[in-house]
């Protein structure tokens, strides 16, 4: 995999993904190195802050660079998972926690960010019922996916004016089972006699495709939780999902826009070209249809592909890898709460 | 108040207020913005503007003494008041042998800012009037590029500005939050810019933008 594919500057972080590269400081320039080549050249300068994924190097002369110039150094594992980050004696990062806490006292600056999220959420959802009706041969399915998508667009008009998080979770609530009821009609039916979608069930699924769903939102809201991580957000304070001790509310909260166009849609492709078959699931006593080792690890691996490609971010006008849009996203909250942007804009995938 | 309060980098009191930095008044002067950038969010970065100001700079910053035609030649001298809550250091001090003291600030390149550069320079005569309890009514720029010395009198006015500045910048920095991009010419010229993102404006557009029609469906995504 050529470097230019894995290292990406969005926003003025630096993201190498590169396994055995080597960054370090050349005068005011960090330069990458893979196998003794330099492959990028990046003045220091535009470098807000450095995450590395899995077994990177970095010199010690550029972790003191970017301790000395207040700029953050992200460890993640080969996945993306969060483990450290190396901060300077001083970082602004209290200033964002303190703005993330006093948003989150405040009841309109609350359900301001849970209004956003919940609008992402819905207008994703319903682009990912668009697309399955526009690509499935079947007029019938193709209007009732139409017609769920239509529900979801007046669920999305009642969002502004919802008053309080209870309404806004029931609009959101009712907008869920609408399209989990007609996402099964995106499986092509040729695999539908394994892999048939009877409504979201979860806690435990009980049906493949709720298995795959359940495995891959976890692995997702792992990956939003790295990114509130890195940012310096604190990921158990959420707006929309309740405060719980050991839940990471905020990564569930930024998780909400991505579901749908991450993880539905991925599931379902994996289905269609039968990259995942019976074998990889256990169904156990009682009814509950759990991933098996081996349909877990060809889950991942398709999964970490799937987060090299890339999309273009409608706001930002650039390319992004999949993998790193929870980190742009956890970055326009930051932004929205020290007051740089007028408030929170989920991501939106094109339809 | 107690000295020991203005010598710590961070004062352990909340509700005291740690010194501002004397750089703090040009940086302000020039851009409220990158003043925050630099001294409450505590981004720096180099470019060739402030890597030739270093370079200026690097004639100046051994601190030393030095006597010159009679003249004692403090270079990177320690400043500070009390009084005003200033710290930072100066070029260079002349102490005339008739106990006149004189700061002369090092700048390069074209005179463009001159009431910026003017207004650091008072605030470093206050300071040295506060240390060595004595008038300072003159200061001078020294700009590298042209070797030319331009003598500044440290008027009312100017120290009307010093403390006009100060109280502003306090105000800024209790506020913990950061002014917006200027995006104008002075970023074309900042080491900050890739920080500051002026360019975020326009961003910040496309972002109103998209907010307004977050809840319409029929909106598109950009």
């Amino acid at each position: 995999m050529p470097a230019s594919q894995t290292t990406y500057q969005v926003q003025n972080s630096l993201y190498v993904m590169t396994p055995g590269a080597y960054v370090h400081l050349d005068n005011t320039t960090v330069r990458i190195e893979i196998e003794r080549e330099t492959r990028l050249r990046v003045p220091l300068h535009h470098v807000g802050s450095l995450v590395c994924f899995g077994n990177i190097m970095v010199s010690p002369a550029l972790m003191h660079r970017l301790a000395d110039e207040g700029k953050s150094l992200i460890l993640l594992d080969s996945s993306g998972r969060f483990k450290a980050r190396l901060e300077g004696p001083v970082s602004g990062n209290i200033l964002l926690r303190q703005a993330q806490y006093r948003a989150n006292e405040n009841k309109n600056g609350s359900i301001t960010i849970a209004r956003a999220i919940i609008a992402g959420k819905l207008r994703n959802s319903r682009s990912v019922l668009l697309r399955g009706a526009r690509e499935t041969q079947n007029a019938d399915e193709s209007a009732q996916l139409t017609a769920a998508a239509e529900s979801l667009a007046a669920s999305l008009r009642a969002v502004p004016g919802s008053p309080d998080l209870d309404s806004l979770r029931g609009t959101e609530g009712e907008a869920a089972r609408r399209y989990f009821s007609v996402l099964g009609l995106i499986v092509k039916p040729a695999m539908r006699e394994h892999f048939s979608l009877p409504g979201r069930s979860r806690r435990p699924p009980r049906d493949r495709l709720n298995a795959v769903l359940s495995f891959l939102y976890s692995m997702l809201m792992n990956d939003c939780r790295s990114a509130l991580e890195s940012i310096g957000l604190d990921p158990q304070l959420g707006f929309l999902h309740a405060v719980r001790p050991g839940r990471a509310a905020l990564a569930l909260d930024i998780q909400e826009e991505f579901r749908s166009i991450l993880a539905d849609r991925f599931a379902l492709t994996l289905i269609n070209r039968s990259q995942l078959t019976v074998k990889d699931f256990d169904q156990r006593e009682g009814g509950s249809v759990l991933l098996n080792d081996q349909g877990r690890r060809a889950v991942v691996a398709a999964w970490q592909e799937r987060k090299l490609e890339e999309i273009t971010h409608p706001l930002l006008e650039t390319k992004v890898p999949i993998g790193i849009l929870p980190f742009v996203q956890a970055r326009v909250l930051a932004r929205f709460l020290r007051g740089d942007l007028d408030g929170y804009l989920p991501f939106l995938a094109k339809t | 108040m107690l000295a020991s309060v203005y010598t710590t980098a961070a004062s352990d009191k909340v509700g005291t207020p740690d010194p501002i930095a004397i750089s703090a008044l040009q940086h302000w002067a020039y851009c409220p913005r990158q003043c925050a950038l630099i001294h409450q969010e505590q981004s720096f970065a180099d470019n060739l503007h402030t890597a030739r100001g270093q370079a200026v700079h690097h004639l100046v910053d051994q601190p030393g003494e030095a006597i010159k035609a009679g003249v004692k030649i403090e270079r990177s001298l320690p400043l500070w008041s009390e009084r005003l809550g200033l710290v930072g250091k100066a070029d260079l001090v002349e102490i005339h042998p008739d106990g006149a003291i004189l700061p002369v600030e090092y700048k390069h390149g074209r005179k463009r800012q001159a009431r910026h550069d003017d207004i650091q320079l008072a605030a470093q005569a206050l300071c040295l009037e506060e240390m060595f309890d004595r008038p300072v009514p003159h200061g001078a720029i020294y700009h590298a590029s042209s070797h030319r010395r331009r003598e500044v009198a440290i008027d009312a006015s100017l120290r009307a500005a010093v403390s006009e500045a100060l109280t502003a910048i306090r105000t800024m920095l209790a506020s913990g939050r950061l002014p917006p991009p200027v995006n104008d010419r002075r970023c074309r010229e900042c080491s900050l810019a890739e920080l500051c993102q002026p360019e975020l404006i326009a961003e910040r557009e496309r972002f109103k933008r998209a907010l307004s029609g977050l809840f319409d469906p029929d909106s598109e995504a950009a």
